[in-house]
């Protein structure tokens, strides 16, 4: 019988032939990621346990991000125990400041097509971008994992969807995410995977592959997943293998639904305070007053987002009274986005450009608001109170869209 | 008598001809700044302290967030949300996240022969363009406010005569923190430092102002040069016109003199926790650093960025430091990523923020911890200034922060 | 079969790990320093106000969000003594599960309940409220595994030979 791409993953990791939802096997750890807020839990969890080493120290990064640049004082202690902890073990990959973990983890190559990988985020979701199993879990499993090198998982069922034709003018892959979770519901898709095909997607760039990945786990899903192409070989820096190639959803696996959409029937969406899964078209939102734009995130603050917005801001000023936030996914976004004048175009326009980081999105720092403000964001979450107080309104929407409300100080199309 | 440059601006601003140290005179303010360190409790006072409130002249106030921009907790967003609200409604110059708010009023206000009131302690920087300008409490500003007068106690004057030119590898901070050291941290209260001499002439207005910012770490009430070409040439360059420009009589009475030989100065760098523990930067090299700071309204231009970046060009920050780069405004940034400064920073492994206070201010981004040692071209290095109260802070030039990130331990650009 | 009683506090739909435990306060050093801001952006007072022994029942999707562990321990630490919903996230479920914090799915309960009254939960079989029995169903087999051994830090302990069965 055929499998799904998530169904070859697993028995391929496990050296079996096929395995079918429900299965609860053992999995062998490709790779897994550790976060900053994270660390020193992982490292206390680590210790109670009594390993005595890292299973494979090369199989391990860890990164600084949600509190990159500190703004509390015990902030820094979280980069002394992760410090101390790479030293101690021989942890081979460390980054301090270049940028958001989820984005780091494909950008810099540490997930090939069919991996599988955990990390302790629930954005880990995103490594599906390059057909990987990845997924979020939390610090004591992470802290057996580096004992193990193992995890056990239950075979989740399949969710298809499939995308044929092209976006409209201005649609991009965000619009199709936050429709998706609001045809879904928050939990539509809990332990399940998603896994994404049809016309549409074949013709997208990782990057916007990435975004749909990133956002799976707002559904609940366990993972979301692209078949491996020649943009992902390109990305990765590698030639697909034959493992590689065929993970692709037979046509007689078993899925639990499939969603097909038309492209063309996609239109410039938000998601409303704060419920991820409460979308309405931006059309029927317009003209609500808005105080701050954020533009970054492991969802969309990547090179073609801040491209996206460039576009929109090039030769305007976000309103008066607006704040508009830029905050750039990894250390190379910012210098691509440099180099090709992005930067200055969106400075020019007003945008205060903060360092790589996950920003305002973890809400820690980087543009809270107070009660009665409104914000519109490219991030993943809107939940009550994630950036600020809990009468802080969030509007979850794509670059484009986000940049056109910094300029307009009002939810409009872009 | 003759008069000092600071007296005839007060006069100017008193309607009087003539005053003299000591004299207590209702001025005209030119110019009143806030920001967002205190503008809210401003906004308070206006609201619930006054019979009738109101604003002698919106025209006259800049409102300037710039000390935890963008916002980092509730409180700080619901302070700025009161005087963002307060600025729309009274139709007041706004600015948020373009800058810290003295680079801000340096490229866009300050004219030679003005008295300034700023909500902030180094409101002294403007002196660097001949004008006159203090830092008071928030209840000075919301008086300024709403008669559009204050009072002034003439300060005496402290002629400080600058000879020679500066060594390569030099910097006017260095020459500052070595004043601080020499007349100590209270050794100019509420007295105005007057900068002049042939060695004056050889500092641009961005030098300037390095020396005028700091003055209030002597106590001074502010710091002041004459505005000469130099000054003036940044002024037109920027289309903006002197309002007065004065020059002190050679007969005006100083309370005291100094002179300081630019040419003799040297690297050097302030321990914690005092601005005046002025010593040789030499003494200080191998302290283990977890942190280094570019920025702030002392030390965060393009000079300064231009000086950093050399430095660190082909080479990387340590592992163990985390190197801030903050460039001191919007156009200071634009300017910097055109001279691709910012793509040299970004490749050395800094971390370059958007225009603001910064860790200058301690909290919001930055922010050391425990025990942990920061160097900084910052404008303080208080007791707990920067984080936690057992953090240190060393100040010193943008040359040896720089360096010193790339080494991990203070150092001096030579010893690279 | 193991049974207890206890005073139930009713949450909605959809209780995500952001008001469980705001990131805020994720960095402080010690779950203790973190439990008194638990639940503060949906109901600031709850946290003082929950006793050693009391029962959460909610919604849909209680957990959703974040990986943050922080948050089942946070609501263990708040003394809650299980949290019965109509389902739960899936990070959420395996960290509850991992640190012993007990997770039931019942699909009627929470439309019945009122908050304050008491129920009594029967493991592995059923809820009584007010003399209406809520049929629950068991746990998976290695699920009870890592349970029994008192979490998954405790299970591992013994795999590395630092505790006795």
């Amino acid at each position: 019988m055929g499998q799904t791409v998530i169904e070859k993953i697993i028995a391929h990791n496990i050296g079996a032939d096929s395995v079918k939802p429900g299965d609860i096997v053992t999995a062998q750890v490709d790779r897994v990621m550790l976060d900053d807020i994270m660390i020193p839990f992982i490292v206390d969890k680590f210790k109670e346990m009594g390993f005595p080493k890292v299973w494979d120290p090369d199989k391990v990064v860890l990164i600084y991000d949600h509190l990159v640049p500190a703004s509390q004082q015990d902030d820094t202690r979280h980069f002394k125990i992760g410090d101390a902890f790479v030293e101690q073990y021989g942890i081979k990959h460390i980054h301090r400041s270049d940028g958001i973990c989820h984005q780091l983890m494909t950008e810099a190559g540490y997930v090939k097509p069919g991996d599988v990988v955990f990390g302790t985020d629930s954005h880990t979701t995103t490594y599906g971008c390059v057909g990987a199993f990845s997924t979020g879990i939390g610090y004591t499993e992470m802290a057996a994992i580096l004992g193990t090198g193992t995890l056990w998982v239950k075979v989740p069922e399949t969710i298809r969807i499939q995308i044929d034709g092209r976006l409209p003018e201005g649609v991009m892959s965000k619009d199709i995410i936050l429709r998706l979770i609001g045809d879904l519901g928050a939990d539509g898709a809990t332990y399940r995977a998603l896994e994404f095909c049809g016309s549409t997607v074949e013709e997208m760039s990782v990057s916007s592959r990435m975004t749909m990945a990133n956002m799976a786990i707002e559904a609940g899903a366990k993972c979301a997943v692209f078949t491996p192409d020649e943009k992902t070989a390109a990305y990765c820096g590698i030639a697909l293998d034959a493992f590689q190639r065929q993970l692709v959803g037979d046509a007689d696996a078993v899925y639990l639904k499939t969603m097909t959409y038309r492209a063309e029937d996609f239109e410039p969406v938000m998601a409303c305070p704060s419920q991820v899964d409460k979308i309405r078209n931006v059309s029927e939102l317009e003209g609500t007053v808005i105080d701050q734009v954020f533009i970054g995130s492991c969802t969309n603050g990547r090179l073609e987002d801040l491209q996206a917005a460039a576009r929109v801001l090039d030769g305007k000023q976000v309103a008066p009274f607006v704040k508009l936030i830029v905050t750039p996914a990894s250390r190379k976004v910012y210098e691509e986005a440099d180099r090709l004048g992005v930067l200055r175009t969106l400075a020019e326009a007003g945008a205060i450009i903060t360092h790589p980081g996950c920003g305002l999105c973890c809400g820690r720092t980087g543009g809270i608001l107070s009660d009665g403000e409104r914000v519109v964001a490219t991030n993943n979450r809107n939940f009550l109170g994630r950036m600020g107080t809990s009468k802080v309104e969030i509007y979850l929407a794509s670059p484009a869209t986000a940049a056109a409300c910094a300029v307009a100080g009002k939810i409009v199309r872009s | 008598m003759g008069m000092t440059i600071a007296e005839k601006i007060i006069a100017r601003a008193a309607g009087v001809d003539t005053v003299k140290a000591g004299d207590i005179h209702t001025v005209n303010l030119d110019r009143m700044m806030s920001n967002d360190g205190t503008t809210h409790l401003t906004v308070d006072m206006y609201h619930n302290k006054l019979n009738h409130p109101h604003i002698a002249d919106t025209k006259k106030m800049v409102f300037i967030v710039d000390h935890n921009v963008p916002a980092d907790n509730p409180k700080t967003a619901a302070s700025q949300k009161k005087m963002r609200d307060f600025a729309r409604e009274h139709n007041i110059d706004f600015w948020e996240g373009k800058g810290v708010c003295h680079q801000i009023m340096m490229e866009h206000y300050v004219c030679p022969g003005e008295l300034i009131f700023g909500a902030d302690s180094h409101t002294c920087t403007y002196g660097a363009l001949g004008a006159f300008g203090t830092g008071v409490g928030c209840t000075d500003l919301l008086y300024g406010m709403v008669t559009g007068t204050s009072w002034v106690l003439v300060p005496e004057t402290i002629k400080c005569n600058l000879t020679g030119r500066l060594p390569e590898g030099v910097y006017p901070r260095d020459l500052m923190l070595t004043i601080i050291g020499t007349i100590g941290a209270n050794g100019a209260n509420y007295q105005v430092m007057e900068f002049c001499g042939e060695g004056a002439k050889t500092l641009s207005v961005n030098d300037r102002m390095v020396l005028c910012n700091l003055s209030v770490e002597v106590g001074a009430k502010t710091a002041i040069f004459e505005a000469d070409e130099i000054a003036l040439e940044y002024l037109k360059a920027r289309g903006r016109e002197p309002k007065a420009v004065f020059r002190s009589d050679a007969d005006a009475s100083y309370v005291k003199e100094y002179t300081f030989d630019l040419s003799e100065i040297q690297p050097v760098a302030a321990k914690p926790d005092f601005v005046d523990a002025v010593v040789p930067a030499k003494e200080v090299c191998g302290v283990h650093i977890d942190e280094a700071f570019l920025g702030s309204c002392n030390n965060g231009r393009i000079d300064e960025l231009r000086v950093g970046a050399a430095i660190v060009k082909g080479r990387k920050v340590s592992d163990h430091v985390r190197f801030l780069v903050v460039p001191a405004s919007q156009e200071v940034y634009l300017q910097a990523l055109e001279e691709g400064l910012i793509a040299t920073f970004m490749e050395s492994g800094a971390i370059v923020m958007n225009p603001n206070c910064s860790v200058c201010w301690g909290s919001c981004q930055g922010v050391i911890g425990e025990n942990e040692v920061l160097i900084s071209t910052g404008t303080r290095n208080f007791k707990g200034r920067a984080g936690h109260p057992s953090s240190k802070v060393y100040l010193g030039s943008a040359a040896t922060v720089a360096a010193s990130a790339v080494k991990g331990e203070i150092c001096t650009a030579d010893m690279l | 079969m193991e049974q207890f009683t206890g005073r139930v506090w009713v949450l909605g739909d959809d209780i995500d790990t952001d008001i469980i435990i705001p990131t805020e306060y994720l960095a402080m050093k010690t779950i203790d320093d973190m439990k008194q801001y638990g639940f503060s952006p949906l109901r600031p007072e709850l946290a003082a106000q929950i006793r050693e022994g009391d029962i959460i029942v909610a919604g849909k999707n209680f957990g959703c969000g974040s990986s943050r562990e922080q948050a089942p321990e946070v609501i263990k630490a708040l003394g809650i003594r299980c949290i019965l919903a109509k389902s739960f996230a899936r990070i959420f479920f395996r960290n509850s599960i991992n640190n012993g914090l007990l997770l039931i799915e019942q699909p009627d309960l929470y439309d019945d309940m009122k908050e304050g009254d008491t129920i009594t939960v029967t493991v592995n079989q059923d809820v009584d409220y007010q003399g209406k029995t809520y049929p629950i169903a068991s746990l998976p087999e290695n699920l009870v595994e890592i349970i029994n051994a008192g979490g998954l830090v405790r299970a591992m302990r013994r795999r590395n030979g630092l505790d006795q069965d």
